[in-house]
């Protein structure tokens, strides 16, 4: 399985998906141009780690900020992780950052995959 | 104009790179001020759907057949609070659309505002400029207060759009 790897810029965010190292993250800033091209690759990744995924998978979001094309994208991932079996999502969140918890809180409202919070 | 404190006005073209620069200028000014994070969080972003709205609304038209063009976006602050205003030109034809869309926004409350955010995200497509539609939602649900919104005709084609959200600062 390949790795996916980006890295983050100032308006994307970095992402690492290795299922050697067992890490499974996005996180930082994310407010592309186009959130649909930027995030299709781990969509395509996810589709192929479906098959044969590990018996347990914890997904690590840890963003910053996203902007509302983001959020459509964010939530097509994690209707993905709900075709993988064993996948869990761990929602990161600044202490002090309401908004982003509540994100968190409505998207797992609108999936059917386990969610744990954490501040950072 | 400046007893209302204007933080920053950019008046030409928009683009995703001046997007980030326009941000990141606003986000040190900001900074310098010493403002809460809480705050700054919401203020930036407001700044990106309002500029991310200019980008995707505001670059399709063509010079020839709808006349000069431009837009402008700025930030400043009150005592009490900031405003992010922006104003574009848009299709006249789009006017009653997007009125409607922000006058339905501007008629819920916390909750309303959440619900529909939840129903766009859920049953919603991204258009073909890349919005998922939920831009103006995000935008009153950061602010908290009614977001204040005018269109001003242009010529035969074109309205100019302006828009004003409010986040107070306590």
């Amino acid at each position: 399985m390949n790795i996916l790897n980006l890295e983050g810029t100032e308006d994307t965010p970095k992402i690492i998906f290795d299922n050697q190292n067992k890490v499974y993250e996005i996180s930082g800033r994310s407010l592309p141009e186009d959130s649909a091209e930027f995030f299709q690759p781990v969509l395509d990744w996810l589709d192929e780690y479906k098959n044969a995924p590990d018996a347990e998978t914890a997904f690590q979001f840890k963003l910053e900020y996203f902007n509302t094309a983001s959020s459509k994208l964010i939530l097509d991932i994690l209707s993905k992780l709900e075709e993988v079996d064993g996948a869990k999502v761990t929602w990161y969140f600044h202490e002090d950052d309401e908004d982003m918890e509540e994100a968190g809180e409505e998207f797992s409202e609108l999936v059917d995959v386990p969610f744990e919070f954490k501040t950072y | 104009m400046i007893n209302k404190n204007l933080i920053l006005v950019y008046e030409g073209e928009f683009t995703q790179d001046i997007t980030k620069s326009v941000l990141a200028m606003a986000e040190r000014n900001l900074e310098s001020m010493g403002e809460e994070s809480g705050i700054k969080r919401k203020v930036f972003n407001v700044m990106v759907e309002c500029l991310q709205n200019i980008c995707k609304h505001s670059e399709t038209f063509d010079e020839e057949t709808y006349g000069k063009t431009t837009a402008i976006f700025m930030i400043g602050k009150h005592d009490s609070e900031y405003f992010i205003t922006s104003g574009n030109p848009i299709l006249s034809d789009s006017v009653a659309a997007i009125s409607s869309k922000l006058e339905n926004i501007n008629s819920l409350d916390k909750d309303g505002l959440k619900q529909l955010y939840k129903d766009i995200i859920k049953n919603g497509r991204l258009s073909e400029k890349g919005g998922a539609g939920l831009g103006f939602v995000d935008m009153a649900r950061k602010s908290g207060k009614k977001l204040t919104f005018d269109f001003e005709p242009i010529n035969e084609h074109l309205s100019f759009f302006s828009l004003k959200t409010t986040i107070p600062r306590n």
